[in-house]
């Protein structure tokens, strides 16, 4: 156990060192979330969107869930892309030919991507402070918001994972990555609420994990605990499924590339 | 001399899909030599050395590692073995001191013991006054002495590396070289592949010729080139239309062992060059050839690659074969 310890937390530690050396880079992943989406298309639909449809107070108030589960989606979509380098230029294959349990790598990928996630969630939710959205359910509203966002990245990280493990090359990863990213968000309600949707793209949005995210994050910013709980309740519920079905589909493909 | 075997494989095969990467391979690595795995690429060579570094399972066979097999007890051969694997297993954002801390966890020194060894190999390799800067910084021959540093940090019994040479200039070249000899001399059991018959006939002790999967012969160099028999006579001809009744008028003389032809006249093996000389200067002279240039020596490795395997190693592998 000691051992086990050891091995992630070094593994860990590399993720961690590698961001650090990559400031721009770390700059940009942090910032553009809330750049774009919170600040720029929050303010520029803020008086296009009629407040009567998206039963919010303003458009970025209404945005803001939209937007930590967006960022949610992303890191998690992305979070293999480290081993896919790692596989392709023959250092996984150095990690795995050291005595380490073989699911110490896989481990601390899911911490780090994990610690960003909650990190970047944390910042949205204070810009968003700083645009005059203040949680309806205080601290412990904002730490059942960090906790969603968790639940539905581990499973996102795991197809990510599985992605990594199984395409043959990187650009075959980014292909499909590009693909699923863009309709997970239109597909769902981070933009405009189901009622508001076209009958067929809000049927398709009721399949996505993610609308069930958001509907249990935006009570919490926007009502309170009583309007919140049933959609709390509900989105565990769905990301223990959800999660369930990703973590088996990422074992099987970490079992098929590693032998 | 009896011997203490360090690797045993016994009739290992990996299958992928319809395709024998490896069919049916049985050697023994003794302890303390450098045994090379020599073939083109393709051959087999990275397929057995990932089994025996465990992160393959055989379709069939089996391999064992100072007496633990690849497969059952993995976890007991992965602290016995250090693997570099080829070029560039390096993250580019860590320095190369990040490098062997990270492994020293993972094979679970203390921090101690740890930056001991570390400032050890960093020494070894000559990389101390680097040893602070990122990975990316380093040259294509900086990188390869990082990656030795981290096959060598678990102190292993047995060490493996996949083509240390690939890409490298003469100098950094060289300088592998002079490792792998010393870390020999200091008792470790080495398996390395190549596809450079001068670096197998320079550094390795035995070595087996692989190629389609199967081991072609396996011996030492000079075994190997002995077994061969007799030297060589490199005929470059004027009018190369002519090769091949030259080739014909030669084959089955007494004197003479082989011939083969080359894009430009011939390579015949003969028993003494003394004796087949005359023979093949008369038949030249016979049917009008001019020879323009004459050379004989000493088998080479080419010349075993070639004699087992029907190719020249830097030819590429016949369609039907890869298929």
């Amino acid at each position: 156990m000691a051992h086990y310890w050891q091995e992630i937390s070094a593994l860990t530690m590399r993720w961690v060192r590698r961001l650090s050396r990559e400031k721009f880079s770390m700059l940009f992943t942090l910032v553009q979330p809330m750049l774009f989406w919170l600040i720029f298309f929050g303010n520029l639909f803020q008086r296009a969107a009629d407040t009567e449809v998206m039963q919010a107070p303003n458009y970025i108030s209404f945005l803001a869930a939209g937007v930590v589960v967006m960022t949610v989606l992303n890191n998690g979509l992305a979070g293999g892309v480290d081993l896919l380098f790692d596989k392709e230029n023959g250092f996984l294959e150095r990690l795995m030919s050291t005595p380490i349990h073989r699911t110490s790598v896989i481990l601390s990928r899911f911490i780090f991507v994990m610690g960003i996630t909650s990190m970047q969630v944390l910042v949205i939710l204070g810009v968003a402070y700083l645009f005059g959205v203040q949680p309806a359910t205080g601290i412990l509203g904002v730490a059942m918001i960090v906790l969603i966002g968790m639940m539905f990245g581990i499973g996102l990280t795991a197809i990510s994972m599985a992605m990594a493990f199984s395409v043959k090359s990187h650009g075959d990863f980014f292909s499909v990555l590009g693909f699923l990213s863009l309709p997970m968000i239109f597909l769902s309600s981070a933009l405009v609420p189901l009622t508001a949707m076209p009958g067929w793209m809000s049927f398709l949005a009721q399949f996505n994990p993610m609308t069930w995210a958001i509907d249990a994050v935006r009570p919490l910013i926007l009502s309170g605990w009583t309007e919140a709980l049933p959609h709390v309740g509900m989105v565990v519920l769905v990301m223990l499924v959800f999660d369930a079905l990703c973590l088996y589909g990422g074992a099987k493909a970490f079992r098929r590339a590693m032998g | 001399m009896d011997r203490t075997i360090a690797i045993d494989v016994s009739h290992l095969s990996k299958t992928y899909d319809s395709y024998r990467a490896v069919d049916d391979l049985s050697f023994q690595v003794y302890a303390g030599e450098i045994f090379g795995l020599l073939g083109p690429n393709g051959a087999g060579k990275s397929t057995t050395l990932r089994t025996l570094i465990t992160l393959l399972h055989p379709t069939s066979g089996a391999a064992t590692v100072m007496g633990y097999d690849t497969v059952r007890d993995a976890d007991k051969v992965r602290t016995l073995i250090g693997y570099v694997p080829q070029e560039r297993a390096i993250d580019r954002f860590l320095t190369g001191r990040e490098h062997l801390q990270l492994l020293g966890a993972l094979y679970h020194l203390t921090k101690e013991e740890a930056a001991k060894r570390i400032a050890e190999l960093l020494t070894l390799v000559e990389l101390e006054a680097h040893a602070d800067r990122p990975a990316k910084t380093y040259s294509g021959g900086m990188k390869r002495k990082l990656d030795i540093a981290c096959g060598l940090l678990p102190d292993p019994k047995v060490l493996f590396l996949d083509e240390p040479t690939l890409g490298l200039d003469v100098q950094s070249r060289l300088r592998i070289w002079e490792y792998v000899r010393m870390l020999k001399a200091r008792g470790m059991t080495i398996v390395m592949t190549t596809n450079y018959l001068d670096e197998a006939d320079q550094l390795c002790d035995r070595l087996a010729i692989i190629d389609g999967g199967k081991i072609k012969t396996l011996g030492s160099p000079v075994e190997l080139k002995i077994a061969l028999g007799g030297d060589i006579v490199s005929l470059t001809l004027k009018e190369t239309d002519r090769i091949h009744s030259l080739e014909s008028e030669l084959k089955d003389r007494p004197a003479i062992k082989a011939v083969r032809a080359t894009t430009k006249g011939l390579d015949i093996r003969v028993e003494s060059p003394e004796k087949a000389l005359p023979t093949i200067l008369e038949s030249a002279n016979r049917l009008g050839c001019n020879i323009e240039f004459i050379q004989y020596n000493r088998p080479r490795l080419d010349d075993v690659f070639i004699a087992h395997t029907g190719r020249a190693i830097t030819e590429s592998i016949p369609e039907s074969e890869t298929a």
